[in-house]
């Protein structure tokens, strides 16, 4: 693997992963590519985010969708896991709680297929440190 | 030096920098009573984890009280230590350890020498507010010590003493909470421990958690029996300690007093140890000399140095941590083994007894002494060379509970023909003495010359590890010395990694060597006490007429009559012994 | 179009279920069923205002909405596009109506500094992290500021130690820094242990790269070139994302040798823990990786000067580092703006007991109990009375409803009675007996005390026994004395910070709800219902009609009666199961 030996390095770096996570997340050149982040820290997996997980990455794979199926730390809301992120091509990223294996299939089904939102959304409610600058 | 001032329940105090609160108190007579802290100043032994909270203080400008064992003293410090705040939470801890401490005192081994039973009388507490659950342990029961666990108050003084002093590890705090203890990993029996039975941590323990196994009642049992000879032996360190279980002062050697006593109890013969150190020093000085000849001569497959192997501690230590050097130490049995065997062979021949109908009891400074003699390699067709070993401490019961006055006995002298002895072999008592015995001899039967002076003084003190060049009429001679096991293992790792250009070595497991062994009256942490035990037997050599033990005439008539020379076969048979690899016998089954 | 309408337990309380039923049957009569999707979503957590209706896409925020109120949604706002003014939210400070959620306070609450990467990243990509700025804070301490410098801007960020003590994190990195030694070590305290803590996990989890980096920082600013992260082996996950970071990063050469083409060196290993709750005191910890019991010792010395295999040691908790690489991107002066004066930037907490958003949160420091219970965490699970919050987990106390507008930070919570803590919140009802409460902390510390000192060891054991026996009815007004005095004890001569704040349970609880221990106490009875010892199952002998349902269900034969007569339990055999409550279709059967 390359190593980064300074700053430059580091930037160039940094630039290179922004564009690709930024392709991939505002779909710029795949526009149909949808993103789903998995919520697996410790509570997620002990509430079934990893057959939550496997159902996502085979079952859209199985209906022909163009996706990208991530795991990602805590999302913080433990009362309803496991919890996972949609998001959908230029849209603000909808998170679900409460997902199991049926949710899931509406969650393709509905929001992912149609974009139209099923029960079970999780309110986001913080600020993050960007928002902070502006 | 940096001093610093501070006050004390308004006294102004200097002190050097770096003094703990405790020292600063207790040098302008503030007595801040303590329970786990224990120093032993001149060995650099110290226990303070801080843990009993006994000695706490207010000090002011702090949130919460100090422990004033491990707070060090600060310029402008101002100290209390007997508000009402300081009072009542060193009362409410006391209460609490004795919450959990079983209140047997009336039967309780350590009764009227336990420091717990004494801070209870000190604070004057007459009631325990906080009752409930006391914790509760199996009783372990090794050939030397009893560990009672139910009366462990977590000083951690055995843990220090097993681990830091004596790097033996057979002791650890195990568990959490309130079932934490002091204990041999996964609460294993002592027994099947790395314990050398050196009985330092008995030597330390403040309560009856820890104590020796008692061997009195088979002693009055074998006295009161018409059928038996009961012979005792007495070791040379216990005449320096023995007269403190009587309330005379630390130092006072009470070798006729308890020559008399012991004749009072009953016993048949009463005969000394130091008889028979005069014998080892005949047969390991041998040994050395025997050794260096053939390394002198450029022998390439002679083992030195020569490590001395009277002390039975030390003996269980390398069984156990050094295995593969078992062929170093010196295969003369230590001098409570050899008494047994010439008593019950020698003398029983002389005196026509039956070795079957003859008891030999000897008074011992040690735990390990139980063990040893109970080993199988020192008995015949079962019957041991000796019989029972009590400990100083032992005997100072036999003799109360004769309704002997100690203190008004007068000075009689030991029997014949084993009670007589050269101040030789009662230096054995101290840390040095075994060497400074060995060169006296060693130095005339090697040079062939009149040693003019026989105080080595290079050798003497109670410095961990000493080494010293002597000098044998143009041949240097290396000795090194140490005591405590903790220092042994260093020069024990030297000699493994080829560093030592010792001579010869002598070890003893105890502190202070015997005078500090774990059957002597307890010095509740007094190093001043180990030192005037020093001074005495150095004393008790001086006094002597002769202090050489090659011009012992009883020594050299028992050549005469029966063992031939030294290292003959027979000397071989009854004085010298084998050592065995018992590395792996503590591992779990 | 979306109807957004919140589910929350508070607002379902408040009849959202009907709210969606009309807003259908609304949308139905319009014809609007297949353009307008009404969704039943979790709790926005404002429940103040409950219940919720937002508007997508335009994020028009509805509150305090009424069945009734469906039909002007519908008719105004989806179908004319306008929004229903009386329902929008108001300032309370301007009294304007704000319409779009984005902008309205509530939304501020939380604010994700040491949680910023978690739930967004894959936390086993370091591109992902990078992506979001990791390591940029490293390669700017190494390229433009020197250790002295690097310090001197953590001093003037404010930053205090997360894992409980507070004490100021460049202060404790210049003490390190001050001591001269060959060698020196920076230790990541991964040991969480107060109970219903899980951040640091989460933290480990979510965003490796955040603890990494600072300690990567920490390391350059006291001169140490090892880290160390002591962590539970209960935490495998922790561990294994960890492990895979730490991987990554020296694959990029961002832990090794000469770090960005600088003459600094460091890297990282693991040590585990098996769990010890002592083991988050530093010297206690300390002791545990060097092989030794865990257990502490006195301090001074402190690990800045002697610590891991005696060497000056720096010892910071994972929350702490997870904050730091974003003050040295943004600044000092930007993170000490966050906070109250003399605590700054964000805490994260756990939120549990009765409480209906339980789960981790992220605040300001100042931020009131009050918005974190009833404004963040949803307030009280099925509409019930708040009673206490816990907080600081064992070592903390309880706080009630006169404490619920203190500005959390360190120094309230400790003029309050309790602490920071690790970051545990423990809300508790009217149904939470708080004699019970002060004994499962007591409890707990009984188990996880290392049993070195005397007051900690057997002191917490009385206190938990004395407890106890208030709770089964048997104690005295003097047993209250005795506690007291034992507490304060316990607090004033233990060895380490486990025994100094292990009362601190008791000392609250006796403060805050001495009426409910005098009525254990004097009465008897446990107002709560939970010390079963205090209960008494009675039958009502005119309800009763003699089924001999109870007498049948009882598993220890304590009800007897004639059939078709009153029945009867007797109290000395009855051992409160509560099988007969269940059984009896005549409700003849209470507590009492």
């Amino acid at each position: 693997m390359v190593k980064i030996k300074s700053l430059a390095d580091l930037q160039k770096l940094k630039a290179d992963m922004q564009t690709k996570v930024d392709l991939r997340e505002k779909g710029e050149s795949a526009e149909n590519l949808v993103q789903v982040k998995v919520a697996m820290a410790t509570c997620g997996i002990a509430s079934g985010a990893k057959q939550v997980m496997e159902f996502f990455m085979d079952e859209l794979e199985k209906r022909n969708i163009e996706a990208v199926v991530t795991q990602t730390g805590c999302m913080g809301y433990c009362y309803a896991e496991p919890t996972i992120e949609v998001t959908l091509p230029n849209q603000d990223p909808v998170v679900f709680g409460y997902v199991d294996t049926k949710k899931a299939d509406e969650i393709i089904e509905k929001y992912v297929k149609e974009g139209i939102l099923v029960d079970g959304i999780i309110p986001v409610n913080y600020e993050t440190i960007d928002d902070k600058n502006k | 030096m940096e001093f610093v001032n501070l006050t004390i329940d308004n006294k102004t105090v200097k002190v050097e920098k770096g003094t703990s609160i405790l020292k600063a108190a207790r040098s302008v007579g503030i007595d801040i009573p303590t329970l786990c802290y224990m120093s032993l100043g001149d060995m650099n032994i110290e226990n303070k984890p801080g843990g009993c909270r006994i000695c706490v203080v207010e000090v002011e400008g702090r949130k919460n009280l100090a422990p004033a064992c491990c707070t060090d003293a600060h310029t402008d410090m101002v100290i209390k230590t007997n508000t009402m705040r300081v009072l009542n939470a060193r009362r409410t801890v006391l209460e609490l350890i004795l919450s959990d401490h079983p209140a047997d005192c009336l039967i309780c081994a350590k009764s009227g020498n336990c420091e717990l039973q004494d801070m209870a009388h000190k604070l004057g507490v007459r009631e325990i507010h906080y009752k409930g659950e006391m914790s509760t342990y199996k009783p372990d029961k090794s050939p030397s010590i009893i560990r009672d666990m139910d009366k462990c108050i977590m000083c951690r003084r055995c843990e220090m003493m097993c681990n830091q002093v004596q790097t033996v590890g057979a002791l650890w705090g195990i568990n959490r909470g309130f079932e934490a203890v002091v204990s041999p990993a996964f609460e294993m029996d002592l027994e099947k421990s790395t314990c050398t039975y050196c009985g330092q941590c008995v030597a330390v323990c403040p309560t009856g958690a820890l104590t020796e196994v008692d061997h009195t009642n088979q002693v009055i049992r074998a006295l009161a029996d018409p059928n038996k000879t009961v012979v005792v032996q007495t070791a040379p360190a216990v005449r320096a300690a023995l007269g403190e279980e009587f309330g005379l002062k630390p130092g006072t050697l009470v070798t006729g007093k308890m020559a008399a006593a012991l004749r009072r109890l009953g016993f048949d013969f009463v005969f000394d140890t130091d008889f028979a150190a005069d014998l080892t020093i005949m047969e390991e000085g041998t040994e050395l000399l025997d050794r260096l000849g053939k390394f002198l001569n450029g022998d390439k497959e002679v083992k030195l140095p020569i490590l001395t192997s009277c002390c039975p501690g030390w003996v269980n230590f390398f069984e156990k941590q050094f295995p593969e050097m078992k062929d170093i130490p010196s295969t003369a049995r230590s001098p409570q083994q050899m008494f047994g065997a010439i008593a019950k062979t020698y003398f029983a021949e002389k005196i026509q007894t039956k070795r079957e109908d003859m008891v030999v009891v000897s008074v011992m400074p040690c735990l390990a002494k139980k063990y040893e003699c109970q080993r199988d390699e020192f008995a015949t067709d079962g019957n041991p060379d000796v019989d029972f070993s009590i400990s100083t401490r032992e005997l100072a019961n036999l003799i109360k509970g004769a309704n002997i006055d100690f203190n008004l006995l007068p000075d009689e002298d030991f029997d014949n023909p084993m009670g007589d002895s050269t101040g030789a072999a009662v230096i054995f008592g101290t840390t040095g003495g075994v060497i400074e015995a060995a060169v006296r001899s060693a130095y005339e039967l090697h040079t062939k010359k009149k040693l003019e002076k026989v105080d080595f003084e290079q050798l003497r003190g109670l410095e961990g590890v000493r080494e010293a060049t002597i000098d044998f009429d143009g041949l240097p001679i290396r000795i090194g010395i140490a005591h405590g096991l903790g220092n042994a293992r260093k020069l024990l790792e030297d000699i493994k990694a080829g560093k030592s250009d010792f001579h010869a070595i002598e070890i003893m497991a105890c502190p202070g060597g015997c005078i500090g062994g774990g059957g002597q009256p307890l010095h509740h942490g007094d190093s001043s006490i180990l030192k005037a035990r020093q001074i005495a037997i150095y004393q008790e050599d001086k006094n002597k007429p002769i202090r050489k033990s090659h011009e012992n005439p009883f020594i050299i008539k028992l050549y005469e009559e029966y063992l031939g020379h030294p290292m003959s076969e027979k000397a071989h048979h009854l004085l010298h012994t084998h050592y065995f690899d018992k590395k792996n016998e503590f591992l779990i089954e | 179009m979306h109807l957004l309408v919140c589910g929350g337990t508070g607002c379902r309380a408040s009849a959202s279920d009907a709210i969606v039923g009309k807003l259908e049957k609304e949308l139905e009569e319009k014809n609007l069923q297949d353009d307008v999707q009404v969704v039943m979503t979790g709790c926005f957590g404002f429940c103040e205002k409950g219940p919720i209706v937002k508007v997508l896409p335009d994020n028009t925020f509805y509150v305090q909405v009424k069945p009734d109120d469906a039909k002007s949604i519908v008719e105004e706002h989806v179908i004319k596009g306008r929004k229903v003014d009386k329902l929008l939210y108001r300032d309370p400070e301007t009294s304007k109506e704000i319409s779009d959620s984005k902008h309205m306070g509530f939304y501020k609450k939380q604010l994700r500094i040491a949680l910023r990467n978690c739930g967004v990243i894959n936390p086993e990509s370091i591109d992902e992290a990078i992506a979001r700025d990791a390591y940029a804070a490293l390669a700017k301490v190494l390229g433009e500021m020197t250790p002295e410098q690097a310090i001197q801007e953590m001093i003037n960020s404010g930053l205090r130690g997360r894992g409980g003590g507070g004490f100021p994190t460049g202060l404790k990195w210049k003490f390190a820094a001050d001591n001269k030694a060959d060698q020196k070590y920076v230790v990541c305290n991964a040991d969480e242990g107060d109970p219903g803590a899980f951040m640091d996990r989460s933290i480990l989890e979510g965003d490796p790269h955040s603890v990494i980096e600072a300690m990567a920082i920490n390391g350059y600013c006291i001169g140490a070139s090892k880290g160390l992260v002591y962590i539970r082996a209960e935490y495998p996950l922790a561990i294994e994302r960890l492990k895979t970071a730490i991987n990554h990063a020296r694959d990029y050469g961002l832990l090794g040798e000469n770090i960005l083409g600088t003459n600094f060196s460091f890297d990282i290993e693991m040590r585990y823990g098996a769990g010890a709750f002592v083991c988050g005191e530093e010297t206690a910890l300390i002791h545990s990786m060097e092989g030794e019991r865990g257990e502490p010792t006195f301090k001074p010395p402190f690990p800045a000067e002697s610590g891991y295999l005696g060497k000056p040691t720096n010892v910071n908790n994972v929350e702490t580092y997870a904050n730091i690489p974003v003050i040295y991107l943004k600044g000092a002066n930007w993170f000490n703006k966050i906070g109250t004066e003399k605590s700054k930037g964000t805490k994260v907490f756990a939120l549990a007991g009765k409480i209906n958003n339980v789960g981790l949160i992220e605040v300001p420091m100042g931020t009131t109990l009050r918005e974190v219970i009833y404004e963040i965490g949803g307030g009280i699970k099925d509409g019930k009375k708040f009673k206490a919050v816990q907080t600081g987990g064992p070592s903390g106390g309880c706080l009630t409803e006169k404490h619920l507008d203190t500005p959390i930070d360190y120094d309230t919570l400790i003029a309050s009675g309790s602490m920071m803590g690790s970051g545990g919140m423990i809300v508790m009802d009217e149904d939470d007996c708080m004699v019970s409460v002060a004994r499962f902390y007591l409890d707990f510390t009984v188990e996880e005390s290392c049993g070195k000192c005397s007051p900690c060891r057997i002191g917490n054991k009385r206190l938990y026994e004395q407890l106890d026996i208030i709770c089964k009815g048997k104690g005295t007004l003097d047993d209250l004395d005795k506690l007291r005095n034992l507490s304060h004890v316990i607090k004033d001569t233990s060895l380490c910070g486990l025994g100094q704040t292990s009362p601190n349970p008791v000392l609250s609880t006796l403060d805050n709800f001495y009426h409910e221990y005098l009525e254990h106490v004097n009465d008897k009875k446990c107002r709560a219902g939970v010390c079963k010892d205090l209960m008494q199952y009675i039958i009502d002998n005119e309800q009763c009609v003699g089924c001999t349902a109870c007498a049948r269900v009882c598993p220890v034969g304590a009800i007897s009666g004639e059939r078709k007569g009153p029945h009867n339990i007797d109290q000395t055999i009855c051992i409160k199961c509560g099988a007969c409550i269940e059984k009896c279709k005549f409700s003849a059967i209470s507590i009492q």
